[in-house]
């Protein structure tokens, strides 16, 4: 076993999955935080929706179609300036998150969108006709009835995250993927590239696993 | 009370204006049951709608117990809908919440009531509309006939005075509607609601409605007291409604006139007329021949009706009209000799 993987340094492979886990779990939560907001207000703002205002829809998507065009690769190096306004620092885990997050957000929040769209418009009538405020649709209405939408959006999002967290390798973030570029790729040690690969692999298939089984068990139709 | 007076609704499509209902005056008592019949595009949904105002009139004024509710701001506006239950036709029951739970929710979301004083208060529903062991399962658990009974339930639950039922059986089985009539009948007759029932079924309208008005290209053609609507139709909108209904062939008829000699009369009986051997007695008495050529026997809500086409020969036919008259037979001439 040692012998085949000769230039693995497990403890190397131990830190550089801490730092996935650190840049997927940050990215992933500030990712939700504004895509979700976002998603909502693209839904509410839409054509013939509760909030239906063409202007605001209009500059909201097309901000969300840019960010969504623009390679991600390319996003981080864009970003690098204003990553380092926030953060202080490009580099590392604090250097990804930035990136990570502005390259997910429109992502996640077209999918919320999706999702709220899925919702039966009927719903929204029959509990505007008991007299709900729109927050109160937002919040006991549409919210709930789209979760298993917006959990299934959110695995989508984790997973899309973790090949970009393999991408911010490049740029110096740390984590699986760096070590696969450095190593694997730069150095030839085709089996630190096997290693770093399976268990992105395996955490794809968990990501997975655990986003199904969440969406069924809220999915009551 | 229900009014509209003048009021009509237009939508903007594209550069296009399209008349969803023309200027329409109206009056729902309270506590009837009141039809709108039509067929899709009619402008039946749009009427009702503005009585909630999930459609705002482009004209023309509402008033509901004579508080003007087209004048209302979005608080008063929500006060006013907690007031007025509504039922659909694919009953709009939030999936992610049991049975308990939608029930409850109009009450959760006007936050007057206490979580005790919600839980006794739906468990009263549910016992109402039959469905106390069903509480705590979500709808998709349900049959279609349990799942408007959640929904009634739901509507139910701010105390309206005013329910409006948006083709509430037309997704549901012969039987199941049949149920589902039933308790909308005593919910309106224990609790005093106005019903406000939209429907493309004339057997809807004939088995629970005080009142129907028929509507056609976004007008009222027709309107008045079920019994007199449905067996006197006028419009042809409403003829169309009623003999499919009664599965008469307006075509078949006139052939099955053609072909018997002497005169036709269309005899309608309402209440205890309907039981009575009128024509059996009339037939002893004057000595006339008759043969009836087509006929009816049913119930507009619970008052039984009848209604016979039939050729009558003998001398003594005035006086065997009398007779019928008298009876308070209502007869209609068909044909002369």
């Amino acid at each position: 076993m040692n012998e085949l993987l000769i230039n693995v340094d497990w403890y190397e492979i131990w830190l550089a999955t801490l730092e996935t886990f650190l840049m997927l779990g940050g990215s992933l939560l500030f990712t939700i935080i504004l895509g979700l907001p976002l998603g909502i207000l693209l839904f509410l703002t839409g054509p013939k929706q509760l909030f239906d205002q063409k202007g605001l829809y209009l500059i909201l998507s097309l901000v969300t179609n840019i960010l969504r065009s623009l390679p991600f690769i390319i996003l981080l190096i864009v970003m690098i300036p204003f990553t380092v306004m926030i953060t202080g620092t490009s580099l590392g885990v604090a250097g990804a998150i930035p990136p990570l997050v502005v390259g997910a957000t429109p992502f996640f929040a077209r999918l919320v969108e999706t999702a709220l769209r899925e919702v039966d418009r009927g719903i929204i009538e029959a509990t505007q006709a008991m007299g709900a405020t729109t927050k109160q649709i937002i919040i006991s209405a549409l919210l709930p009835e789209a979760r298993p939408g917006i959990l299934a959006a959110t695995t989508v999002t984790a997973i899309t995250l973790v090949s970009y967290t393999a991408m911010a390798g490049v740029v110096g973030a740390g984590g699986l993927g760096d070590l696969a570029i450095r190593f694997g790729y730069q150095r030839f040690q085709t089996d630190v590239m096997v290693v770093t690969v399976v268990l992105l692999l395996v955490l794809v298939q968990v990501l997975q696993m655990v986003g199904d089984r969440l969406v069924v068990h809220y999915s009551r139709k | 009370m229900i009014e509209f007076f003048k009021v009509h609704k237009a939508y903007q499509l594209g550069k296009k204006s399209i008349t969803a209902l023309q200027a329409t005056s109206l009056q729902i008592p309270t506590g009837q049951i009141y039809g709108l019949i039509g067929h899709s595009g009619a402008g039946k949904s749009t009427l009702m709608r503005l009585i909630n105002r999930l459609e705002e009139p482009s004209g023309g004024r509402i008033e509901v117990d004579g508080l003007d509710i087209t004048q209302l701001d979005a608080a008063g506006l929500r006060n006013f809908r907690r007031r007025v239950g509504m039922i659909f036709q694919h009953f709009n029951l939030l999936s992610s919440r049991t049975v308990a739970e939608n029930v409850a929710l109009p009450l959760k979301l006007a936050g007057e009531l206490s979580n005790s004083a919600i839980n006794k208060k739906v468990a009263d529903l549910l016992a109402r509309v039959g469905l106390e062991n069903h509480a705590n399962k979500y709808p998709a658990q349900l049959s279609g006939g349990e799942k408007q009974r959640v929904g009634i339930a739901r509507a139910l639950s701010t105390d309206p005075t005013i329910l409006l039922c948006d083709e509430a059986t037309s997704a549901l089985d012969p039987q199941t509607t049949g149920q589902v009539l039933q308790l909308l009948a005593e919910i309106n007759r224990d609790l005093g609601l106005t019903l406000v029932l939209i429907t493309h079924e004339m057997d809807v309208v004939r088995r629970i409605c005080d009142q129907v008005a028929v509507m056609d290209g976004g007008v009222i053609v027709e309107q008045g007291k079920v019994a007199d609507v449905f067996l006197h139709p006028q419009h042809p909108t409403t003829k169309r409604f009623v003999y499919e209904a009664e599965q008469l062939d307006e075509a078949e008829m006139a052939q099955n006139l053609a072909e018997v000699e002497g005169r036709i009369l269309r005899l309608t009986f309402q209440g205890q007329a309907t039981y009575e051997p009128l024509l059996a007695k009339v037939a002893a008495k004057t000595g006339i021949e008759f043969s009836i050529l087509s006929g009816r026997i049913d119930r507009i809500r619970n008052e039984p009706y009848g209604q016979l086409t039939v050729a009558f020969k003998g001398e003594k036919l005035e006086e065997a009209m009398q007779i019928l008259h008298a009876a308070e037979v209502h007869l209609e001439e068909l044909r002369h000799e």
